[in-house]
């Protein structure tokens, strides 16, 4: 299956060049999980090593936990501790 | 009501929104871009959004004020680049007395900085950073904002 990752702040800098406004593809096994994801991307590249410790996760815009079960499709972002306001 | 937007914010805005003939004060929070930061001199902010999210998450906060203290409350937020002396987020809360809506509008603002997808880019005098909560980052070079800066 296939999701679409979206990252923000300084790790949207470091999303690979397809990505396009911090989206892109990640294929991942059927029954993967937000963890399993965040693994995936960790052996791409190292600068998402810290990914799982320093984000929260939202799958389909909705708060949710490493052990969430991605589906295909799935719009799967990390969000960096927010700064808003 | 809530509001993302790039372009600039209008308190009054949100004000009008929320006040009614019933209402005898609103407590209006405008956060505004600054020219320092954690010892820094500052030029300007670049905020980022997940938008769908963020609205989703505002609409929470508006809702939640409405169930908890009975209240109107209306959330602007600016996003893209914003200047020193520029409003970057607005919030305003109405009510018959004043001491709920001081606390409405506080938790409305501590809740959006807390659970709401936004991040801003720093544009210092020493660099370009994110700020990721308590934590910033050196940013890459060359994002669109560094010419507007």
């Amino acid at each position: 299956m296939t999701v679409r990752v979206l990252l923000f702040g300084h790790y949207r800098d470091a999303a690979p060049p397809e990505a396009e406004g911090g989206a892109f593809a990640l294929p991942l096994p059927d029954g993967a999980t937000v963890a399993d994801a965040a693994r995936a991307l960790a052996e791409r590249d190292g600068r998402f090593a810290d990914l799982l410790a320093r984000t929260r996760v939202a799958v389909r815009a909705e708060f949710a936990a490493p052990d969430t079960r991605l589906a295909e499709g799935d719009e799967l972002a990390f969000l960096p501790p927010m700064s808003g306001g | 009501m809530i509001l993302l937007t790039t372009e600039p914010l209008d308190p009054a805005e949100a004000t009008r929104h929320v006040m009614t003939a019933h209402d005898g004060a609103y407590v209006l929070f405008v956060g505004v871009v600054r020219d320092h930061a954690r010892g820094r001199a500052v030029t300007g902010l670049e905020y980022q959004v997940y938008a769908p999210m963020a609205e989703q998450q505002m609409r929470r906060i508006v809702d939640a004020v409405r169930e908890r203290w009975g209240l109107a409350c209306a959330i602007l937020h600016r996003y893209g680049y914003i200047g020193v002396g520029e409003a970057s987020v607005v919030v305003c809360v109405a009510s018959a007395h004043r001491a709920e809506a001081f606390d409405a509008c506080r938790w409305a603002i501590d809740t959006l900085k807390a659970d709401v997808p936004i991040w801003k880019k720093e544009f210092a005098a020493n660099g370009t950073f994110w700020i990721e909560g308590e934590d910033s980052v050196p940013a890459a070079v060359g994002g669109a904002a560094e010419a507007a800066s």
